[in-house]
């Protein structure tokens, strides 16, 4: 098992507002929008340093959308920022109509999603923003796994024309990407190359991945290890490729089992190579209060969890 | 110079003649509030706009129209190739299999003209403020328009935008509403009453000013007077009294012909009472 480490734990948030400080600063058509989460939205960077280029919608996730689609027609490249809720499930005829089916370049970047958002419960927990989001046409569904990676997705989606929905969380993870990093769309990141099983993690599962990846090397069961930071559109090729070797799948996601990257991985198998597979994911529930720890291990995300797929996953290839 | 108000009226009539002639040949769509607003947009296209039929979609130094009712379609597709955006016949296409002049308007078929999708009411004024803020990012001193629906009022971010647009001057906005009283189900009064619009538009902050919109001199002089209005810290909101089917004695004075298309014997009696002035398509 090859050898992560990090030394210190950051919030994607903060990852996504130091990445919008500066492709502010490359690209000067991104703009900015927040419906009042400036915050908690890490934005506080990119406001000081351009002002002018910001834009308080105040609690009104709908006119921000429509206020988006508007900006492109003018070339802008607009970045909105909220909760991931707010994001997707309150606003997602705005964001079909007139961002989706509209061809629009916003890029829809969205906090606090899943479970670890924590004490605030379930009416902010969402765990439904990526089967949403994938289902619609031509939207790229984006979910970094660290500080380093949400700081490079921000930045590389300018560059992609089109609609974007960015996926980042509030707690503090640990960081072990590279800074540097080139962060390709749609390209998944091989963590780890193993033989016996494939692990397919997204977002801060990632690293849960890893930690139960050195643990079942203990074991003595040799784990390939994918971040797929893109689920859509999905590094379909990887996955198969992978999957030949191994012959079984274990997916790991903080999203309901439901329409989640367990599902898009699902059907390139069935479609591809069918072969078992386990998904460690929400069992089609809603959350609830407690802290993030607390939360992943109630509803099943925990490094444990990913453990005991793997093992059924094995017994069943 | 004096707007030449007997050509726009021709031109309105063959606008109506082409709404009902496309209407009956799908035998779907949305025939009344496409006559009652056929002035305004006439007037808009072949008086007021400064825009290039060469479409463009940033559409830089270049007035912006935005159709937030979208089902109202028919209306725009006409004024649109009329004014040269495409050829009139593909009008013909309407609402059939495969056409760029889908039911309700769409950038996705790339039909030239159309810069945002619309239909799913209430979404038009939001992305009009955020063009015509693009536009003051861009230093670009030209103008955004937005028509709406009176009944598309009950969409609650249509008070969002209002909000919005007056704390933030967006005053390169000239919103018109469609008020015809009329929705699907019936007079906007007994569905959901909008109470008094001129108060609500003025507590929300905006310049209200009214139209008779199925007058064309005066659909000229408001539209006129609404663009020296412009660039004075507020957005503007014309309120425009229409007649849902105007034009077309049957269809006037009921909701019934909102969302639905004429038969045969129907259409003959309607074209009869509008005059061919630029040829059929």
């Amino acid at each position: 098992m090859k050898k992560y480490t990090y030394t210190e734990k950051k919030d994607t948030r903060s990852g996504f507002g130091a990445g919008l400080l500066e492709v502010g600063k490359k690209n000067d058509k991104v703009v900015a929008l927040c419906a009042d989460l400036i915050g908690s939205l890490k934005m506080d960077a990119f406001i000081k340093e351009f002002p002018e280029r910001f834009f308080q919608i105040g609690i009104a996730e709908a006119n921000m959308m429509g206020i988006a689609a508007g900006l492109t027609i003018g070339g802008k490249i607009p970045y909105t920022g909220t909760f991931a809720n707010f994001s997707t499930g309150r606003v997602y005829d705005q964001i079909r109509q007139s961002i989706a089916y509209s061809d629009k370049n916003v890029k829809i970047c969205a906090s606090h999603a899943g479970l670890t958002l924590g004490e605030d419960g379930a009416t902010h927990q969402i765990l439904e923003d990526i089967g949403m989001m994938k289902m619609l046409p031509g939207m790229v569904v984006i979910n970094p796994c660290d500080y380093n990676q949400t700081k490079a997705a921000t930045i590389a989606i300018a560059d992609h024309h089109g609609p974007v929905y960015l996926r980042f969380g509030r707690p503090a993870v640990p960081v072990f990407t590279d800074p540097d990093q080139k962060f390709e769309i749609g390209k998944a990141w091989m963590v780890n190359e193993g033989t016996d099983v494939s692990i397919f993690a997204t977002g801060h599962m990632v690293w849960k991945a890893i930690e139960a990846g050195e643990k079942l090397a203990e074991a003595g069961i040799n784990a390939e290890i994918i971040n797929i930071h893109t689920i859509k559109p999905l590094d379909e090729a990887a996955v198969l490729k992978s999957v030949a070797k191994t012959g079984c799948v274990v997916t790991c996601e903080e999203h309901n089992r439901y329409g989640g990257l367990g599902d898009s991985i699902a059907q390139v198998l069935t479609r591809n190579n069918p072969v078992p597979q386990e998904y460690v994911a929400v069992n089609d529930s809603f959350g609830e209060s407690g802290t993030p720890d607390q939360l992943m291990k109630k509803y099943g995300l925990d490094t444990e969890d990913i453990i005991k797929a793997v093992n059924r996953v094995i017994k069943r290839k | 110079m004096t707007p030449d108000i007997d050509k726009l009226t021709k031109i309105a009539s063959q606008v109506r003649r082409d709404i009902l002639r496309m209407v009956h040949a799908c035998q779907s769509g949305h025939p009344g509030g496409s006559l009652g607003c056929t002035d305004y947009l006439v007037a808009l296209y072949f008086h007021t706009l400064k825009h290039n039929t060469k479409f463009d979609m940033d559409g830089k130094d270049e007035d912006l129209f935005f159709l937030s009712n979208g089902h109202i379609s028919p209306v725009w597709y006409s004024v649109l190739a009329r004014s040269g955006y495409f050829e009139v016949s593909e009008l013909a296409t309407f609402r059939k299999i495969n056409t760029r002049l889908q039911g309700h308007p769409a950038t996705h078929e790339k039909l030239p003209g159309i810069r945002v999708a619309s239909g799913s009411l209430g979404q038009g004024m939001s992305v009009a403020i955020g063009a015509a803020i693009a536009k003051k990012l861009n230093n670009d001193n030209r103008l955004v328009f937005s028509l709406h629906g009176d009944g598309e009022l009950q969409e609650g971010q249509t008070w969002e935008a209002a909000m919005y647009a007056s704390h933030n001057k967006i005053d390169n906005l000239i919103s018109t509403v469609d008020v015809n009283g009329q929705q699907i189900d019936g007079p906007t009064d007994a569905i959901l009453s909008l109470g008094n619009l001129r108060a609500k538009w003025e507590s929300f902050g905006w310049e209200v000013l009214e139209m008779s919109g199925n007058d064309m001199s005066d659909v000229v002089r408001v539209l006129d007077l609404a663009i020296s209005k412009t660039f004075k810290g507020k957005p503007i909101m014309i309120l425009m009294q229409t007649m849902m089917g105007n034009g077309v004695d049957f269809m006037m004075h009921t909701h019934k012909w909102h969302g639905s298309a004429p038969n045969d014997d129907q259409l003959a009696l309607a074209l009869g009472q509008l005059e061919e002035t630029l040829g059929d398509y």
